[in-house]
């Protein structure tokens, strides 16, 4: 469970550019639920992931997460409790390195990395048969260096490095809005399966209507800083939610449902 | 000739470790360290300084590793603590090493004729293919290792570095002060070859070190088997020997700068226009995609 209580954060304090994005704003994630985050560019979705995991710092606020103050940790010490997926493929992962390189790392994530040599060869059979578990045939290229992947094989891969560890909270940054439609949904689907065989509590951020309604548990919808709509995905239709979207967001529009 | 041969390749060997030191915070790391100008002669200054005062050749040559890989400590306090950018951090390292090295034994140009050096008694060429062969395993065995991959991942993706609960900047350190210490050894290596610490022998050297890693891609680029380090070591021999042949053909040893620069351009362009190549490496590349 994370709780946010009385969050503030402003960009640029004290310039003429001063950008005030959070304002006393709280928020409560339920443990083993996936919460689906909406909101137009600039309404403080991704300010508030990079709060949340420590790349940037809140000016007033207290993160808890399951009951730990996670305030003071920094971004790197955070990781051990906090997996991201980012927008960018290439943003999970290590592209000159290979398949077995790339999971050996996250294999070892967050205990002491010393000068033992990585590539363990007792481990391998267990990393195949992680890999096979996302369908694609990478279980075989073992050796590939990750940059030669396609964007969704990249971005499995990067999902199952962050969740290997089973974070206590994974955090989902449109992490398919760099795919096509069929590869989009086949994450999406990757990602349902993961976080509901693992009970991992998640938070997505999506421009997709229907991806937040089919596969939230519960939906919150941001406008400058502030929640404007909080429901169980349930209780609302793919058009209610975007017509509450359109309404506050005047010219710009959601990306429809492919 | 042969004295040509056999002269660019100790040469040649000697840069090869300067040429594996730059490789790991230009390609590696992704990090423009332009210290390697000063933190050169510094090594052959430091090389100098303690054989002068009696110490063992071997072990002054060790100390100057050591101590030479400090600046790569500067240039981090410069970059990461005070957030200087990269390239200006390594060009005030270098600034500052200058005056470090006049000061370190009060003049510009040491003779070391009459000191012992490393080569005594041998072949220069046979205790270098065995240093460099030493430098090279080592490195390749670091980069196997948990830290060496977190070097690498750090140069490719410091995110990734942070997700695995890691402090980025910790890599570049251990890349900054390992990098800046070979370059100071193969400085060290050079002054004990040439019998003298000289404060100019450090202009240019960044070139040497770029040119080594860039001709030996440019040669063995298909080759995925070749390791980084044995690059930097085939780049810097052929580089070298370049030269030596350019300087046999009757130009003059002043002109080695500019031939120095006119070889990188030429293999730089060689990469950017030959027709073959381009088309080659396409094909290459749409083979390894479709073998994915």
């Amino acid at each position: 469970m994370l709780s946010i209580k009385n969050l503030s954060k402003t960009f640029n304090a004290g310039t003429d550019y001063e950008l005030r994005i959070f304002n006393d704003f709280n928020i409560h994630i339920n443990k083993g639920e996936c919460t689906g985050i909406l909101g137009a560019n600039g309404c403080g979705k991704s300010t508030l992931f990079n709060i949340i995991s420590g790349v940037i710092m809140q000016e007033k606020g207290v993160i808890t997460l399951n009951g730990k103050n996670i305030n003071n940790l920094k971004e790197n010490e955070r990781a051990q409790f906090i997996g991201r997926v980012h927008q960018n493929p290439s943003a999970g992962v290590s592209p000159s390195l290979t398949i077995l390189e790339n999971i050996s790392l996250s294999d070892k994530k967050c205990q002491k990395f010393t000068l033992r040599k990585l590539i363990n060869k007792n481990k391998i059979e267990t990393f195949k048969e992680i890999l096979r578990t996302l369908d694609l045939g990478l279980e075989s290229k073992l050796d590939t260096e990750v940059k030669y992947l396609s964007g969704g094989q990249r971005q499995s891969l990067s999902l199952l490095m962050a969740t290997m560890n089973k974070p206590e909270l994974l955090l989902l940054d449109e992490h398919t809005a760099a795919l096509d439609p069929k590869t989009s949904r086949l994450v999406m689907e990757k990602t349902k399966e993961l976080i509901k065989t693992q009970n991992i509590t998640t938070m997505m951020i999506s421009h997709n209507v229907r991806d937040a309604v089919k596969y939230s548990d519960r939906i919150i919808m941001l406008d400058k800083g502030e929640i404007i709509l909080d429901v169980r995905s349930g209780q609302i239709t793919e058009k209610e939610l975007l017509n509450i979207y359109n309404s506050r967001n005047y010219g710009s529009s959601l990306q429809e449902a492919v | 000739m042969n004295t040509l041969i056999l002269t660019s390749i100790e040469q040649g060997l000697i840069f090869s470790v300067l040429a594996i030191g730059v490789t790991i915070t230009f390609k590696i790391l992704d990090f423009a360290d332009m210290s390697v100008e000063g933190t050169f002669p510094f090594g052959a200054f430091l090389f100098a300084k303690l054989i002068t005062t009696g110490i063992s050749p071997l072990l002054s040559t060790l100390l100057s590793f050591a101590f030479g890989s400090l600046a790569g400590l500067l240039t981090y306090t410069l970059n990461i603590k005070l957030k200087i950018k990269a390239l200006l951090s390594g060009i005030l390292t270098a600034t500052m090493l200058y005056t470090i090295n006049l000061r370190l034994n009060g003049k510009s140009n040491i003779g070391l004729f009459s000191y012992d050096s490393l080569y005594d008694g041998f072949e220069p060429v046979i205790i270098l293919v065995f240093l460099v062969f030493t430098v090279k395993v080592l490195m390749d065995i670091f980069l196997k290792t948990e830290i060496g991959y977190l070097l690498i991942a750090t140069g490719d993706n410091e995110t990734l570095v942070k997700s695995l609960g890691e402090n980025s900047n910790k890599y570049k350190l251990i890349g900054l002060m390992l990098s800046n210490g070979l370059v100071a050894l193969s400085g060290a290596l050079m002054a004990q070859y040439q019998g003298f610490a000289e404060i100019t022998m450090g202009t240019g050297i960044i070139v040497i070190g770029i040119a080594s890693i860039i001709v030996g891609d440019t040669i063995l680029r298909k080759r995925k088997i070749l390791k980084l380090t044995s690059r930097a070591i085939i780049g810097a021999l052929i580089y070298k020997f370049i030269g030596a042949v350019a300087i046999d053909l009757g130009l003059a040893p002043t002109d080695l700068k500019a031939i120095n620069a006119i070889i990188v351009i030429m293999f730089l362009s060689y990469n950017t226009f030959s027709p073959v190549k381009t088309r080659k490496a396409k094909e290459l590349k749409v083979v390894e995609e479709a073998k994915c």
